[in-house]
């Protein structure tokens, strides 16, 4: 019960009195909308524009889970081909390193332009590139520094190698998996927002935030960083519920 | 009398970025059915490569390796193996990680009777009541006694063990060594026990094989005359004092061997 508490009361008394603060800076300062709203103005924006925002959300949302599940899919492969292959591992790492450097933003007017007016599929694949990386990495590096006695108790015995894999490589990396999934979550959203923000006639949260910018609306600029704030945390933690559910083993009690 | 286990004029090098690396030359080894043979010898010899040998892991550059009158040629199910590193699955409890090779050897065999299984030895070893346990809620000697468990649920003819108890200290070291003899008289195997510690290779072993250093051969063969039962008591006597002395010796010969190569 104590707990309970504990872990739901003390993030919302955290929100409450940071939104407080939000507030008072606003009024002590004495500030106009259109230097910064404060949170007494965002339920007006929010019940005005209410349907646009569950279009947005929901815009913003598939978009990026759908770029995170090619980023899984492709990742957990690149990973494996690593973690097993010394060569590929060697000749793949400086691909990979190179790429992830690129700031991502340069590769919007790239994508827009090898597909022109593909906007849902540009913004799928800006958040799966951007996502990627730490999942493919947190696999390989799970699956390469396996203790080889692992492999031997199984091998002896004269297992397959995707008995193997299955039965201890893949559950054995699924803690770095999850803590990769947890940046890589983060990283999609910002590959979705950054796409929907610049492109022309986008959609998605980051499409709304550009019009009430053109707009002059600030205080609906600040409810679309909250949503997409909302939606962040939300995303987060569904990571952490899949972890709790498949990698919950690896949690040490708390000392 | 019969050898289950026959290591034949064994030479194997590896291969490494500085040419090739001999660890083992002209090794031969024999052990009866259900006898226990103790190996000892210098660190980096090659006793965990000879382990890899019998199990199938790998193939000798030269020699044979028989088991059970037929020449290895690959990994075989009859073979239990037991390291430093109990290597047990933390998403596991202990009794599924004791029931793992089950799945692999066994697939066809009654969940029940897997766990019925895992159960038993459980008990022998004295982790009762344990079996729903997380790895990491167990101690490292209570771990060693699970991965010993783990090594022989599927009556493997042959149990390789590389330095099992090397990580634990010295007073949960002896326990295991009589936990050791409590299962060999309730589950028949042949061991092949690789240790650095000479009063455990005299106390379990039925012969005791000194390694000469890199590369390693059968440099000289202990024939344990234990004095009576297999208690910690015997270890003090006279006789196993002459044995650990004569080991002792073997491996100060063997090692003379190593320093030279160091230098
Ligand atoms: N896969 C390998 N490739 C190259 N050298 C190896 C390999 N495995 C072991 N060695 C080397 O072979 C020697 C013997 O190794 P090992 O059999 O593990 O010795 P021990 O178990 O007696 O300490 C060591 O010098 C070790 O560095
Ligand atoms: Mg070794």
């Amino acid at each position: 019960m104590k707990t309970a508490l504990h872990k739901i009361g003390v993030p919302i008394a955290a929100i409450v009195i940071f939104l407080a603060l939000w507030e008072l800076l606003v009024w002590a300062n004495g500030w106009p909308d259109y230097v910064m709203a404060s949170p007494s103005d965002l339920p007006k924006a929010y019940s005005r524009f209410w349907e646009l925002f569950l279009i947005g959300s929901w815009q913003t949302l598939w978009r990026t889970v759908a770029g995170l599940i090619i980023a899984v899919l492709a990742g957990t492969l690149l990973g494996m081909v690593m973690g097993f292959s010394r060569i590929a591992r060697d000749a793949l790492y400086p691909l990979l390193v190179g790429f992830n450097a690129i700031p991502k933003a340069t590769l919007v007017p790239v994508l827009a332009l090898l597909f022109i007016g593909q906007h849902n599929f540009n913004t799928v694949m800006m958040a799966f590139m951007i996502s990627f990386f730490p999942i493919a990495v947190s696999v390989g590096i799970g699956l390469s520094t396996l203790e080889p006695e692992y492999r031997d108790i199984l091998r002896s015995l004269g297992a397959s190698r995707y008995t193997i894999f299955t039965k201890i490589a893949l559950p054995k990396t699924l803690p770095e998996f999850f803590g990769a999934l947890k940046v890589a979550v983060t990283l999609a959203f910002i590959g979705t927002n950054l796409v929907e923000i610049v492109s022309p006639h986008g959609r998605g949260l980051g499409a709304l935030f550009l019009s009430a910018q053109t707009n002059s609306n600030y205080p609906l600029m600040f409810a679309v960083l909250i949503a997409l704030a909302v939606l962040g945390i939300v995303l987060y933690y569904a990571v952490v519920y899949l972890e709790r559910i498949f990698a919950g083993w690896a949690e040490r009690p708390a000392t | 009398m019969t050898n289950l286990i026959e290591i034949k004029g064994v030479t194997h090098a590896y291969k490494t970025p500085l040419g090739p690396l001999p660890v083992l030359d002209n090794l031969d080894i024999a052990v009866p059915e259900g006898e226990f043979c103790a190996v000892v010898g210098p660190s980096g010899c090659g006793k965990s490569t000879l382990t890899r040998l019998i199990a199938g892991l790998m193939k000798p550059d030269k020699g044979e390796v028989w088991l059970h009158g037929e020449l290895v040629k690959g990994p075989r199910k009859t073979v239990g193996m037991a390291f430093q590193n109990p290597v047990l699955l933390e998403w596991r409890t202990i009794l599924h990680n004791v029931i793992l090779p089950l799945e692999i050897v066994a697939p066809s065999m009654p969940k029940k009777d897997r766990e019925a299984r895992a159960h038993e030895l459980l008990t022998l070893v004295g982790l009762e009541g344990f079996e729903d346990k997380r790895p990491s809620e167990l101690s490292g000697g209570m771990r060693q006694r699970a991965s010993l468990c783990r090594a022989i649920v599927h009556k493997p003819d042959v149990l390789i063990m590389d330095e099992p108890f090397g990580a634990l200290d010295a007073f949960t070291r002896e326990d295991l060594w009589q936990t050791m003899h409590q299962l060999r008289e309730k589950e028949p195997f042949t061991c092949v026990l690789i240790t650095h510690d000479l009063r455990e290779s005299v106390f379990l072993g039925d012969q005791v094989i000194v390694l000469s250093g890199r590369p390693a051969t059968t440099q000289y063969v202990l024939d344990v005359q234990y004095p009576g039962e297999r208690v910690l008591d015997g270890l003090y006597t006279p006789e196993c004092s002459d044995m650990l002395h004569t080991l002792r010796d073997q491996i100060r010969i063997a090692q003379g061997r190593a320093g030279e190569d160091a230098a």
